[in-house]
C-alpha cells in the first residue's frame, strides 16, 4: 500500500468544490511536487494531506490510516507523529532561539532533547546560530532552522508549502539541496510550488487546475552515479549496483 | 528516566512562557501593569478595610465609655475585671463610686474616681482650671454658679450625719453638658475616707476599642461574681453603624475594582493572544494540543499574576498607610498576609481573566498558517 492515498476525495465550501474527486497516491520515499496557479486547490489538498483539515467526502489514507473520519485530537496525533511541515514564510516563534524553535516540535512531540535538537541544527549549518533569535537569522537561515524543526522527530512525509518563494538564489540552491540528500536518504517529500525549477526536482509532478489534477509528469530524475547523463529508466527505479558494474 | 523526562518537558514549558513573557515585553507590560493596578487597590482597600475599625474604634472612644460594670464590685475586683480584657483593646478604664454629700451643709451628689483615668475614659470634659489631687475637687458648672463658687476657693465637704467636715480646694470647673454639671468630683482616696469606708465602687468604666463588644461584656461579667457588664447601648450602636458602613462601602468599592480588573485584564490578554493566532496556529500545526496551548497561556497568566500579585500588594501595603496617615492620623497594623492574599488573588483573576480569550483564540484553525502565505 502507497504511504499516501488520496480516493475520489472532494473539499467543498459551500457551493465551490475546493478539490473535485482527486485520486492520488505517494510512494514512501518518493518526491511529489504539486503545482498549480492560485486557486487550484493546492492548499486545500496541502491542509488535506497534512491533516489540517478533513475532506467533504472521499478517503485519505495515511501510513495504513483512514483520516477523513478521526476527531481532532486524533488528527493531531497524527499530524505530531507521522508529519514534517516546511512553510513559505518559515513561521518560526518570535520569541523562541532557534535551538527553542527545534525543541518545541520535540516537546510536542514527545520530549525535547536539546543534543538531538543542536545536531538537527548542526545538520542544516546553524549549530552556531542556535542561541540566536529568529529576527537575527536572514529567511534562508529560517527556513533551515524550520527544515530542522519539520525533521526533528523523524516523520514519515515531510509536506513543504512553497519552501523557497521566499527566498533569494543562494538560498533556495541551499534549501533544495538539502530536500535533494533527505529525499536521497529516503524521506517522502511533497512540495507544493509556483517555480518550475524546483517542481521538475520531484521525480514526479502534478498539476492543479480548478480543484482537479490536471496533469501528471514523472522526471527523469539525475544519476547519483552518472549525474551527466539522463536516466535511460525514469519510470522504473534501477538497481544502483548494476550500474556499478556498468561503471567498472 | 520518566522523572528526567518529566524534568526535560518542565524545563522546556518554563522556558517557553518565560520567553514569552520577557521577549514579548512591551505587551506583556500593559498586562502587568492592569495586573499590578487591581493588586494594588484590592490589598490596599482590604488593608483599609482590615485596619479601619480598630483605628475608628479608637477614634469613636472620644465619645466616652462604651462599657459600664456594676453590681457587686469593689477596688479589689479591679485587677479581675483588668485581666478579662485585652489589654491592647483598653483605651481606658475609670471607677467610680457616687454618694450623697454635704457642700456647705447642703446635700449634693459627690462622684469620687481615679483623676487620671477618668481622662481616657472621658475624654470630652473640659475643665477650667486643672484635675484635683488629694485634699482637691472639680465642681460642676451649674453646681458652681449655684453656690457661686470659683477655682481656688474652699469649700466644707461632709457625710450626710456627719458632724465632721473636711476642707477642700476647687482645683478646677468641671463642664460636660451632662448631669456631672452639677456634681462634686473628687479623687476616689478622699471620697472613701470622707465616708470612713473604703474599696466600695458602684460603677467601673471602660472604653475599649473591639468589634465584638457584647464578647467583652460577658467576660468581664464572669470574671468577677455577682458583676454585671452592660454595653452602652448607644454608643455601641452608632459605632457599629458607622463600622458597618465603612466596611461595606469599602466591600464594594472591593468588588467593583475587582470586576474592574478582571475586565482589564480580560481584554488586555484579549489582545495579546488575538496577535498571536499565527503561533497558535503554527504550535497546533506541528502537533500542540488544545490541552497544551491552554497550559501555556494559563502558566504565562499565572506567573503574569504572581508578578503582579507581588508588586501590586507591596504597593498596597504602602497605600493602604498612606490612606491611613491621611485620614486617621496615624499608622494601620500591616496585616503581612494581604501580601500572598494578593499573589493568590491576581494569579486566579489573571487565570480566570485568560480563560474566555484563551479559549476564543484557541479555537483558531492550524490551517491558518497556510492559509496566510
Amino acid at each position: 500500500m502507497a504511504l499516501l492515498e488520496l480516493r475520489n476525495v472532494t473539499r467543498s465550501y459551500g457551493e465551490l468544490d475546493a478539490l473535485k474527486n482527486v485520486d492520488l497516491s505517494v510512494e514512501e520515499g518518493e518526491w511529489l511536487s504539486i503545482m498549480g496557479p492560485s486557486g487550484s486547490g493546492k492548499t486545500t489538498m496541502m491542509n488535506l494531506i497534512g491533516c489540517l483539515d478533513k475532506p467533504t467526502s472521499g478517503e485519505i489514507w495515511l501510513d495504513g490510516t483512514e483520516l477523513s473520519h478521526l476527531s481532532g485530537k486524533a488528527l493531531t496525533k497524527v499530524r505530531r507523529n507521522t508529519i514534517g511541515l516546511i512553510f513559505q514564510k518559515f513561521h518560526l516563534v518570535g520569541h523562541l532561539t532557534a535551538l527553542e524553535n527545534v525543541m518545541l516540535a520535540q516537546y510536542y512531540h514527545s520530549l525535547p532533547d536539546k543534543q538531538e535538537a543542536l545536531e538537527a541544527l548542526d545538520r542544516v549549518g546553524l549549530a552556531a546560530r542556535a542561541s540566536h533569535l529568529p529576527s537575527q537569522l536572514s529567511g534562508g537561515e529560517q527556513q533551515r532552522v524550520c527544515i530542522a524543526r519539520a525533521l526533528i522527530n523523524y516523520p514519515k512525509i515531510v509536506l513543504a508549502d512553497e519552501p523557497t518563494g521566499n527566498l533569494d538564489e543562494a538560498n533556495e540552491a541551499v534549501v533544495l539541496d538539502f530536500f535533494s540528500q533527505l529525499h536521497a536518504q529516503g524521506t517522502t517529500l511533497i512540495v507544493v510550488t509556483h517555480d518550475p525549477e524546483v517542481g521538475r526536482l520531484g521525480e514526479r509532478q502534478v498539476n492543479l487546475a480548478h480543484g482537479v489534477i490536471e496533469k501528471e509528469v514523472r522526471h527523469a530524475l539525475a544519476c547519483p552515479l552518472l549525474p551527466d547523463q539522463e536516466c535511460a529508466t525514469p519510470e522504473e527505479p534501477c538497481d544502483i549496483r548494476d550500474l556499478e558494474k556498468v561503471m567498472a | 528516566m520518566a522523572a528526567d523526562a518529566k524534568r526535560a518537558r518542565r524545563a522546556m514549558f518554563t522556558t517557553m512562557i518565560v520567553r514569552a513573557l520577557s521577549r514579548r515585553r512591551s505587551r506583556m507590560l500593559v498586562a502587568l501593569l492592569a495586573v499590578t493596578v487591581g493588586a494594588t487597590m484590592l490589598t490596599g482597600l482590604s488593608a483599609v478595610v482590615l485596619g479601619a475599625p480598630s483605628q475608628m474604634g479608637r477614634e469613636l472612644r472620644s465619645y466616652g465609655a462604651n462599657l459600664v460594670v456594676s453590681g457587686n464590685i469593689s477596688t479589689s475586683s479591679l485587677p479581675s475585671l483588668d485581666a478579662a480584657v485585652a489589654s491592647d483593646d483598653v483605651v481606658g478604664r475609670a471607677p467610680y463610686r457616687y454618694a450623697e454629700l454635704k457642700l456647705n451643709e447642703q446635700a449634693v451628689t459627690a462622684a469620687g474616681t481615679d483623676m487620671e483615668s477618668v481622662q481616657s475614659v472621658r475624654p470630652y470634659w473640659q475643665v477650667s482650671g486643672s484635675y484635683p489631687t488629694s485634699g482637691q475637687v472639680l465642681l460642676g458648672r451649674d453646681l458652681a454658679a449655684t453656690f457661686g463658687l470659683k477655682t481656688g476657693e474652699t469649700i466644707s465637704l461632709a457625710k450626710v450625719g456627719a458632724d465632721e467636715a473636711a476642707a477642700m480646694t476647687v482645683a478646677g470647673i468641671l463642664d460636660t453638658g451632662g448631669s456631672e454639671d452639677s456634681f462634686v468630683v473628687l479623687p476616689l482616696e478622699d471620697l472613701d475616707k470622707l465616708l470612713g469606708e473604703e474599696g466600695k465602687l458602684d460603677v467601673v468604666e471602660y472604653s475599649i476599642a473591639t468589634s465584638n463588644l457584647d464578647a467583652a461584656a460577658a467576660k468581664l461579667a464572669q470574671a468577677v461574681p455577682g458583676a454585671s457588664a452592660d454595653p452602652v447601648k448607644r454608643l455601641a450602636k452608632s459605632e457599629n453603624t458607622v463600622l458597618n458602613t465603612l466596611s461595606s462601602l469599602l466591600g464594594i468599592v472591593a468588588v467593583v475594582v475587582l470586576t474592574l480588573m478582571l475586565i482589564t485584564v480580560a481584554t488586555t490578554m484579549l489582545a495579546v493572544v488575538t496577535e498571536r493566532r499565527s503561533e497558535i496556529g503554527l504550535k497546533k500545526a506541528i502537533g500542540a494540543s488544545h490541552r497544551e496551548l491552554l497550559r501555556e497561556f494559563l502558566g504565562e497568566g499565572v506567573l503574569l499574576g504572581i508578578a503582579g500579585g507581588v508588586v501590586g500588594g507591596i504597593l498596597g501595603l504602602g497605600f493602604s498607610q498612606l490612606v491611613a496617615m491621611q485620614v486617621f492620623a496615624r499608622p494601620i497594623d500591616v496585616v503581612w498576609g494581604l501580601l500572598p492574599a494578593s499573589i493568590l488573588i491576581s494569579a486566579a483573576v489573571t487565570v480566570v481573566a485568560s480563560l474566555w480569550p484563551v479559549g476564543r483564540v484557541l479555537a483558531t484553525d492550524p490551517a491558518i498558517v497556510l492559509r496566510e502565505e
